[in-house]
């Protein structure tokens, strides 16, 4: 029993995590919470639904498809919403975030209707497989162990080796100095957006593997997901997982105490460590940028 | 121009406002004479909006601060002025003005984290407020669980006692709501005139500069929260009132999204900005973007796009879709909302037709 439900926190913990990962990974570049990160993924997933239950092809077509179109559509809202608002306040950001998500929600709602649907997923979460001695773990919960473990090798190849990743930490620290230096800074903010909507894609698709896909079910696994990208602070990106684990941890065996106060346990811990510790468990202590 | 301080300070800039206020107020007080009884309806919902709005205003546009946990605020004022008349048979303003007072003192304790955070994170953590409000009463028996409750009769007078005085009927509501929210209003209005007023004034311009001025921040910021949830439970038990039935997921995100936008969309920092965009964004919500298929050129248009790319039946989701437009484009081509145009309107007249 004790090894089941740690195992089942620890994967939904590692969930939560990439997708706070995806918030962060904006949130680093651009000081900017996007509110419409959940949708963003919403919209991915009912592409990847369409293409394989309306129009019935291979997830082989679908999901590269859904990447491309995830892509394209972080792309585009960085190019439309924030690139025309000029030197908007915090308080605009959040509003032209939380207008995308309006946006996103209510065409979603138009296209594909507000009724619950279930996602066609590959990974079952009855099959399991006896990995180690004693320890089943079922497909969902292996891939994603495996997807993290990928995600996070890519990510952090790609923030110390490559060009654009170096040009994304220059642009995080210092926009004015970075755009002295020859980077190009708009082009870095769209590929974060690229970058952020991919990985909140792929993450959304496995929330509606376990959940039902309705236009608005990425809500509460968004609210998570911030939760945990908070509790292991914004900033730092290993820091982001480990704390969506502990999220996840916390709230299995909360969860199988007192069943009935399970969905509030993420945002007592978003209050708590918000006010307790607002630079997260693992960032240096947060500086306001003057 | 201004000379004097007094000047500064008076409710009214010239008698000329003071008159269309006047005029203003006459017009609404004779208004149900010549409306039909759906629109009462609807201008009751308005007012506990403008309510709401106003008092989000002086937390947001005053203060500078971010909250979107106004529903919570907001449930706490409906439910708990309810169940003050159900289980504690107070007289329906006794129990608004409790239920009201309890809202200001979550807002004291949110208003408390909010000294060392800002921007991003204080909205989250409002954010997180509202839900675990809306978590709670959706469990709690006491609250009616899930189903809801029912408001109780509206009674001036002690319910179930000799001097029981219940008011029944959307015209009367109207009136007793129109009283209230004019009330409230000008008692913001004052307020921001006073030294509490330019306190939040300062803390939004530059907190630190404020604070190196003798502005209490621990005071100032705490005391514009619970200003603000009072008006929010003000605003939240008029509700109950209003709809006659609400349940748990009626205090929702969206809603505390849509009580932000009414203030963005109206005008930061102004009383008259919060009134027209409670307004109108009432007005979109609720009357004319919720049949959006019966407008005469628009609805056709949007009936063959559905039919072409979209649903028939998903279009009841436009109103979303228009309200995401709004703030998009508020905040890239209009920052200062509704007032803002007011304001650019004003002075193109001024001095017309130079």
């Amino acid at each position: 029993m004790f090894e089941s439900l740690l195992i089942e926190g620890l994967a939904i913990g590692a969930c939560y995590g990439l997708f706070g990962v995806a918030v962060a990974i904006i949130y680093k570049t651009s000081e900017v919470v996007n509110f419409a990160q959940g949708e963003m993924g919403m919209v991915a997933t009912f592409v990847a639904y369409h293409i394989l239950s309306v129009h019935g092809m291979s997830p082989w077509v679908a999901f590269p498809v859904t990447i491309a179109f995830s892509v394209l559509l972080g792309m585009a809202i960085e190019f439309c919403l924030l690139r025309p608002a000029r030197n908007p306040t915090v308080l605009g950001m959040i509003i032209l975030t939380l207008g995308a998500e309006m946006l996103l929600m209510g065409l979603a709602g138009w296209k594909w209707g507000a009724e619950q649907k279930d996602f066609p997923f590959n990974l079952s979460l009855v099959t399991t497989h006896a990995i180690l001695p004693g320890l089943a773990f079922n497909e969902w919960t292996i891939g994603v162990f495996a997807l993290s473990i990928v995600i996070m090798t890519l990510l952090f190849l790609f923030f110390r080796y490559s060009k654009p990743g170096i040009a994304m930490r220059a642009t995080q620290q210092n926009v004015n100095a970075a755009r002295i230096m020859g980077i190009n800074v708009e082009r870095i903010f769209s590929i974060t957006w690229g970058m952020s909507s991919l990985i909140g894609a792929i993450a959304a698709m496995f929330f509606a593997a376990r959940s039902v896909l309705d236009p608005n079910f990425m809500m509460e696994p968004f609210m998570r997901a911030f939760a945990a990208a908070v509790l292991g602070g914004l900033t730092s990106i290993p820091g982001v997982i480990i704390g969506g684990m502990i999220l996840g941890i916390v709230e299995n065996f909360f969860g199988y105490a007192w069943p009935e106060w399970k969905p509030i346990v993420a945002f007592v811990l978003i209050i708590l460590v918000i006010t307790i510790r607002p630079s997260g468990l693992f960032a240096k202590h947060y500086v306001k940028k003057v | 121009m201004k000379r004097d301080y007094y000047e500064d300070v008076r409710l009214f800039k010239s008698g000329t406002i003071l008159a269309w206020s006047v005029v203003f107020l006459v017009f609404l007080f004779t208004l149900p004479i010549y409306t039909p009884s759906y629109n009462i309806y609807l201008l009751n919902v308005i007012m506990v909006h403008v309510v709401l709005a106003v008092g989000l205003n002086i937390l947001v546009g005053y203060t500078g601060q971010i909250s979107l946990g106004h529903a919570g605020f907001f449930a706490i004022g409906a439910y708990g002025t309810s169940l003050g008349m159900t289980h504690l048979h107070f007289p329906f303003l006794a129990a608004l003005v409790a239920a009201a007072l309890i809202a200001a003192f979550f807002g004291f304790v949110i208003g408390l984290p909010a000294l060392r955070l800002e921007g991003p994170y204080l909205a989250i953590a409002t954010l997180g407020f509202g839900l675990t409000i809306m978590h709670i009463i959706g469990r709690w028996n006491i609250f009616g669980g899930r189903m809801g409750i029912t408001a109780p009769p509206l009674d001036l007078g002690i319910p179930k006692s000799s001097c029981s005085w219940v008011i029944a009927g959307d015209v009367k509501i109207y009136y007793l709501i129109l009283i209230i929210t004019t009330l409230l209003v000008i008692a913001a209005r004052n307020l921001m005139k006073t030294r509490v007023g330019r306190a939040f004034m300062s803390i939004r311009d530059d907190d630190i500069a404020a604070e190196v001025m003798g502005v209490n921040l621990t005071v100032y910021k705490t005391l514009s929260f619970a200003v603000s949830a009072f008006y929010a439970g003000v605003a939240g038990g008029m509700y109950g009132f209003v709809v006659g039935f609400f349940d748990p997921f009626t205090f929702n995100l969206i809603l505390s999204i849509l009580f932000l936008v009414m203030v963005v969309v109206g005008g930061l920092g102004s009383i008259l900005g919060a009134i027209l965009g409670a307004s109108l964004i009432t007005y979109l919500q609720y009357d004319l973007l919720k049949n959006v298929e019966n407008l005469p050129v628009l609805g056709e248009l949007l009936v063959s796009i559905s039919r072409r790319w979209f649903t028939v039946i998903g279009l009841a989701n436009f109103s979303g879709i228009a309200l995401g437009l709004i703030m998009i484009a508020i905040v890239i081509f209009e920052p200062l909302g509704m007032f803002g145009i007011w304001i650019r309107i004003k002075e193109y007249w001024k001095t017309w037709p130079f």
